[in-house]
């Protein structure tokens, strides 16, 4: 093989001695420079080695002298992105919910610490859009329960519903009137016909008039006697369109027999008030919230009168 | 050529190759007054660029050439760009490809030989040298002379100028990304950010190695420009050629008498001076032929037309001549004309393009608005219902008022009749309309929540766009194209 080394005439350059159909080699030098570079990223190489977590091991990489680990990183990063936030978290703190609408930039801070907050604790039932689903709420509409202003948002987030343990929780209770017994299942289904009535969903019929004189002795404690329910017993209007649980015959037929019963953690026992706080925020932001003091509950009439450009058609 | 130089092919070549310091010997001529030129223009423009001021109004930054990568925002006189039109960088960028080819297969490597930055700095710290070290003889004698204490003060005076031009270098660089003034005073405070330093640090340091120390180095192994522009020349590219057809058998002056007496042959017009060896920067002999070292800065030129009139002989041994060319002289056919060599399919072509990529660019700046607006429908939900049972839309709308001066801006809807619209930050459902107006910061993009409510449909999709007009505008500058949900069962 050395043999056929020979001198390349053009270039003045040995070639390597190989050949491979014809082709050959040029022996070129390295510049020496170029060996030196080589060395240097050798010795960074055992430098960073010395000083970083390299070597693994069955627990691990061992770390390296400078001790350093990526969790190590987060940590840090986490705490300095906390120790940012510190000042706005004291603000929250110092300012009481309905003074929020009078400083914009921390109620912006706030709706978007709620946002995150939402993300981990309220997703779960609500969804990740706050859309809910079958007897979890919408937040992003205009019907409320319990009121949607500033204050009672974060009144209902912090006490929770129907949490028995906790004294301030929002509590309300339909009879199981069907299941218990107190209407026949003939006079439940009249009842459905006039519910329904109320929300434009059926004319009125025999059925529904019937319905109606047993909706005055039973329901409208609570609903009213138009229908329209009440926020301080956190009754549901029944004359909108907006049903937590199905505005289908057969689903109000189903929770007048059995009433219903959703809870919703009171998170005053789990998160801190400035979280709650941001929550409230954030909720109030999704396009339902309303101004304080709640008004009389009547939403939907008062929305669709004073929006001329839409033409209302009263139920859905 | 090669074969008239027979010690190359005998010199043993090991595994590695120790770098041959290179003396270049000055100089002068037209060449070399065009490499003078080009870098008093070039060196002028990089350290005083960022000194310039432009004024912009209180809004916007008064340096004529900024690129705030802070803001995301890069000025360069009366054009600012936005992250959203870099095309336009992209497009400088193609453009300098593009006249890469076109100046390569017209006149070859003239890049490297006059423009390139290693070879402006190069030429700048070989400047420096001669000045400290001698002309080339006596900067061999130095370097071949025992450290002694001479020769120590002169290798410390010299690379500290060296180190001063390459901080300057590397400090001048830093001036392009913050405003000049203000960085100034608070590097020389040591209150600058840490990043500030290191590049400084960093651009110092290559400077001076590279310009003082690598020089030919960084061509011939580092950078990839040589093989690309290889690849790019073809027979009808300018090459510093020796015309060795001319020049070969090379002899001296008596020799070419004695020759002329004798009748024994003739003696070419090579005096063998080695002047153009002498003066290369790179440290070859251009009589070998074209070859990978040679940067075509012509010194050679210049110093064989310098020895060419000493001798009485025309100039023109070693020149600017095509591959093409150098075949014909050699057979006696007439040359091509510059100007047709210059001018020829390949060049307009490259020209064509880069002139249309340009223009392409002249008219997108003259018609890029600086108010835009761009819109995003909620997701999740699509839609909402209302208790009233209408149906609700929320969309994320961005207002961009690219002017460097707060503006007032009203947005209307196009389409869906019976719908209307309010902000979620400061309006309500109760004063919805058909338009809202809002004032937006300067330079900045305003991100409002926008509800859109319109009656229950059969749910089918409708279509509306939302059109932004400055109230001191004239006609509406920009219009986004958005679906709204009619939330069908
Ligand atoms: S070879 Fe590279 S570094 Fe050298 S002059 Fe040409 S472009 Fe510049
Ligand atoms: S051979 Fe001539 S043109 Fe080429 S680098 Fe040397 S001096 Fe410059």
């Amino acid at each position: 093989m050395a043999e056929n080394k020979r001198i390349d005439h053009p270039t003045g350059t040995e070639t390597v001695g190989h050949e491979w159909d014809g082709i050959e080699e040029l022996n070129t030098p390295l510049p020496r420079w170029w060996l030196w570079t080589f060395y240097a990223t050798v010795a960074f190489a055992i430098g960073y080695c010395v000083v970083y977590p390299t070597i693994p091991s069955a627990n691990g990489a061992p770390g390296g002298n400078l001790k350093w680990s990526s969790r190590e990183e987060l940590e840090k990063t986490l705490a300095a992105r906390q120790a940012e936030l510190k000042p706005i978290h004291a603000a929250l703190a110092a300012t009481d919910i309905s003074a929020l609408p009078g400083k914009p930039e921390l109620m912006q801070q706030a709706i978007a610490g709620g946002a995150a907050a939402f993300k981990v604790h309220c997703v779960q039932c609500h969804g990740s859009g706050a859309a809910g689903a079958k007897g979890y709420p919408n937040l992003n509409d205009d019907d409320w329960l319990w009121g949607g202003d500033l204050a009672t948002l974060e009144k209902t987030i912090a006490d929770g519903i129907r949490q028995p343990e906790h004294d301030a929780t929002r509590f309300s209770q339909m009879p199981a009137f069907g299941r218990d017994g107190i209407l026949q299942p003939a006079q439940v289904e009249d009842v459905t016909s006039y519910v329904r009535t109320l929300s434009g969903q059926e004319g009125m019929s025999a059925s529904a008039r019937r319905g109606q004189a047993l909706f005055a002795a039973n329901c409208v404690v609570c609903h009213g006697p138009d229908g329209k329910g009440s926020r301080t017993v956190g009754a549901p209007n029944l004359t909108d369109g907006i049903w937590l649980y199905g505005g289908d015959r057969d689903t109000i037929r189903q929770t007048i027999t059995n009433s219903r019963y959703g809870v919703m953690p009171a998170w005053n026992l789990h998160l801190d008030t400035v979280t709650i706080r941001m929550l409230a925020a954030y909720v109030h932001s999704l396009g339902g919230g309303e101004a304080a003091p709640a008004p009389a509950p009547a939403p939907a009439g008062a929305t669709a009168a004073a929006t001329p450009a839409e033409t209302a058609n009263g139920g859905g | 050529m090669a074969e008239a130089d027979p010690d190359i092919t005998d010199s043993p070549l090991g595994q590695y190759q120790k770098r041959k310091s290179v003396f270049p010997k000055a100089v002068d001529g037209t060449f070399r007054r065009l490499k003078w030129a080009i870098m008093v223009v070039t060196l002028t423009i990089y350290y005083v660029t960022p000194w310039l001021r432009w004024d912009r109004g209180p809004y916007a930054p008064d340096q004529a050439v900024l690129v705030d990568l802070a803001h995301r925002r890069f000025f360069m006189f009366d054009i600012e760009i936005w992250p959203h039109e870099f095309y336009f960088v992209a497009g400088l960028l193609v453009m300098a490809g593009i006249g890469l080819f076109l100046v390569t297969s017209a006149v070859g490597r003239a890049w490297c030989g006059y423009a390139c930055p290693q070879t402006v700095w190069t030429d700048l710290f070989q400047h420096i040298e001669r000045a400290v070290d001698g002309d080339r003889n006596a900067a061999i004698r130095l370097q071949n002379a025992p450290w002694g204490v001479s020769k120590i003060a002169r290798r410390l005076l010299k690379w500290s100028i060296w180190l001063a031009v390459a901080m300057g270098t590397g400090g001048a660089w830093i001036f392009y990304f913050a405003d000049a003034p203000t960085l100034m005073h608070d590097f020389l405070h040591g209150t600058a950010a840490p990043v500030a330093y290191m590049t400084v640090f960093v651009l110092t340091m290559t400077t001076f190695i590279f310009g003082g120390f690598m020089r030919e180095q960084v061509c011939i192994y580092m950078c990839p420009w040589p093989r690309i522009q290889t690849a790019m020349m073809d027979e009808k590219s300018l090459l510093v050629t020796y015309r060795h057809w001319r020049g070969e058998p090379r002899g001296s002056l008596k020799q070419a008498q004695a020759a002329a007496k004798t009748g024994a042959g003739t003696i070419g017009d090579c005096i063998d001076c080695n002047q153009c060896v002498a003066v290369c920067p790179t440290g070859i002999d251009i009589r070998q032929g074209p070859q990978i070292g040679c940067i075509t800065c012509a010194l050679c030129i210049d110093a064989c037309d310098t020895v060419m009139a000493q001798v009485g002989r025309p100039r023109g041994l070693i020149d600017y001549v095509t591959f093409e060319d150098a075949t014909r002289e050699q057979a006696g056919q007439p040359t091509t004309p510059v100007l047709k060599t210059l001018f020829r399919p390949r060049t307009l072509a490259y020209f064509a393009i880069w002139g249309g990529i340009g223009l392409a660019l002249l008219f997108a700046l003259g018609n890029r608005t600086r108010l835009d607006i761009s819109a995003q429908h909620d997701r999740n939900p699509l839609f909402v219902r209302m208790s009233d049972g209408s149906v609700r839309n929320a969309y994320t709308v961005k207002l961009r008022n690219m002017e460097s001066r707060p503006r007032t801006v009203r947005v209307h809807m196009e389409g869906v009749p019976q719908a209307s619209m309010w902000l979620g930050e400061t309006g309500s459902r109760e004063a919805a309309s058909r338009a809202f107006e809002v004032k937006l910061s300067p330079d900045a993009v305003t991100k409002l929540r926008l509800f859109v409510v319109s009656p229950a449909g059969d749910g089918s999709r409708q279509e509306f766009a939302l059109v932004v007009q400055a109230n001191d505008d004239a006609a509406p500058s920009d219009r986004h194209d958005l679906v709204l949900e009619r939330g069908g069962e």
